[in-house]
């Protein structure tokens, strides 16, 4: 059952995680809620991918924890994280290269939730993306890095999560392809789906985001919502350059 | 001319069951990332597991196919996970240590099978074993002839099941990128288990098709892990189609090295023809049909 819209979704309380013996992030606490689309943004290392990662379950944190509608998903493994409503459209896309495009896509719904819906789920990204459609039998390693991005997002759009994360959708896209990818971006959120954007892209996101945390050297150094932060000084300062 | 068809006719029935063997190393390969060394051993357990069936049960050795590949994909499955799983585990390892343990896996087959059956060769006489038939003037071995179409189904079926299946699909999805796959949903330790089971069971095939034409004991494993080696090499790494190309090509080119050559120069033929691909087509058929 969706609950209200503004409830908290997920939870991030107070996590330390590390790569072997280097610590990569202090401490990190924030809260998606229901609804809205929620930015991280971040210069390069600063450990964007590393939370989006450590939700997922891919790495564990050492201290803390992290709540999904009240369950703990730091306790999962990683194939169980989807199963709750969390999916994530990853760095660098991470299709399946030799696959086609309708295979990747596929393979995005597998949990029980979305598999009664594939048919439907499919129908749904071939026309928010026509040019997916065109491609469908295409392996999909031998589409541009544009095209690619549209099918990483339909993989994740497959899954009919709750939340859906998005690692760093524009990277190396066109201003004209990013844009679009933005304007999906709300779309889908419009349609109910709660998002979770991390970007280096701040200008823009920051424009279209409910409210936004400011990842600083593994730190959460500053939130609030998007119009505070772009008003901020030391936002304008450091990632805007004004 | 007749010769020249005859010699065409046994190296693609050859190359058929070849083929069963480069496809199960190769699903192992493509999602291991190791190379089995135990593959030849695993079928040597087939094979064995087919002889006994056959000489104190009385079965029809097609029939015993119905045990063999269960119990082979079992003995996969028992392997992936007491011996490789827990190799993966330790991040220190590098994939070679499981590689090595798949040579100690291969040992401990080999030395059990000469425990319980002795060096000695055996062998599965079926009324067929030495039976032929004609077809313009050309002769077929009937065992040969029926491994052969049961190596087709069975490399038909495996291809339906990668390609039209869910599960079928995330082994494809582990082989590419495990970690991506993982954030579908699918488990890759189960799916490497699994795969494991499958390559097993479909060597596990090859032997028990083969036992009625060849003979049998405990070191043939050895010769048959190196065959499919090849086969996998040619075909290119992780390529299943390759597999395939690689199985009939080794199947071939021992046949007419058997034929144009002599039969002491079968195995050559095939390590020259391996060689030959290193050096002149790195990658192998994979690189000529790009799947
Ligand atoms: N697998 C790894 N092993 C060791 N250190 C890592 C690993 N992955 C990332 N790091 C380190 O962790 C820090 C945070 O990396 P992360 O990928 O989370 O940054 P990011 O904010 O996503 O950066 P970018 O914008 O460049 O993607 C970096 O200093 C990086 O070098
Ligand atoms: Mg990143």
């Amino acid at each position: 059952m969706p609950s209200a819209k503004g409830e908290t979704m997920l939870r991030v309380e107070g996590i330390d995680v590390f790569y072997g013996d280097v610590q990569v992030l202090w401490e990190v606490s924030f809260e998606v809620r229901e609804g809205e689309i929620l930015v991280l943004v971040g210069a390069n290392g600063a450990g964007k991918s590393t939370t989006i990662k450590t939700i997922s379950s891919l790495l564990t944190p050492s201290r803390g924890r992290i709540l999904f509608q009240g369950q703990p998903v730091h306790t999962r493994r990683p194939f169980e994280v989807i199963d709750l409503g969390i999916a994530q459209v990853p760095e660098g896309r991470r299709l399946f290269p030799e696959m086609t495009v309708e295979e990747n896509l596929l393979m995005g719904s597998l949990s029980p939730a979305a598999k009664p819906r594939r048919a439907e789920s499919l129908e749904w990204v071939y026309e928010l993306f026509p040019r997916v459609l065109e491609r469908r039998k295409q392996a999909a390693g031998t589409l541009s890095g544009g095209e690619q991005q549209m099918v990483a997002i339909g993989r994740g759009l497959m899954a009919r999560p709750k939340l859906l994360m998005f690692d760093e959708p524009s990277l190396g896209l066109s201003p004209l392809l990013t844009e679009h990818i933005f304007e999906l971006v709300r779309k889908v959120n419009a349609e109910g789906l709660t998002v979770l954007l991390v970007e280096q892209n701040v200008h823009h996101t920051l424009a279209m985001c409910d409210r936004a945390y400011v990842l600083e050297n593994g730190r959460i150094a500053l939130t609030g919502s998007g119009d505070e932060l772009m008003s901020n000084d030391h936002v304008r300062e450091a990632y805007l350059g004004l | 001319m007749e010769v020249f068809l005859q010699t065409l006719v046994a190296g693609v029935l050859k190359g058929g069951l070849y083929a069963l063997i480069g496809l199960g190393m190769t699903l192992i390969m493509g999602v291991m990332g190791i190379i089995n060394l135990a593959h030849g051993q695993m079928m040597m357990v087939a094979m064995y597991v087919t002889y006994v069936c056959f000489n104190y049960l009385g079965l029809d050795p097609y029939l015993i196919l119905f045990i063999s590949v269960p119990a082979l994909f079992l003995l996969g499955v028992l392997v992936q996970r007491y011996t490789l799983n827990p190799l993966l585990k330790v991040e220190s390892l590098l994939p070679e240590n499981q590689v090595l343990m798949t040579v100690g896996v291969g040992m401990v087959l080999t030395e059990v099978a000469r425990f319980i059956f002795t060096s000695n060769y055996v062998s599965v006489k079926t009324t067929y074993s030495d039976a032929t038939f004609f077809l313009g003037g050309v002769s077929f071995s009937v065992a040969l002839t029926i491994a052969f179409c049961f190596a087709c189904a069975l490399t038909g079926g495996m291809f339906w099941f990668l390609l039209k299946t869910d599960l079928g699909r995330s082994i494809r999805a582990v082989a590419q990128d495990a970690e991506a796959a993982s954030l579908m949903g699918v488990n890759a330790e189960r799916i490497r288990t699994l795969t494991m089971g499958l390559g097993a069971g479909l060597v596990a095939a090859a032997g028990n098709l083969l036992l009625p034409i060849y003979y049998l004991f405990p070191d043939i494993g050895g010769p048959f892990t190196r065959k499919a080696f090849v086969i996998t090499i040619l075909g290119g790494l992780g390529s299943t189609v390759g597999a395939i190309l690689g199985g009939v090509t080794l199947g071939l080119a021992e046949a007419f090295g058997a034929t144009y050559i002599g039969m002491e120069f079968e195995d050559m033929v095939g390590l020259v023809i391996f060689i030959a691909v290193l050096l002149f087509l790195p990658g192998g058929f994979k690189r000529l049909t790009k799947i």
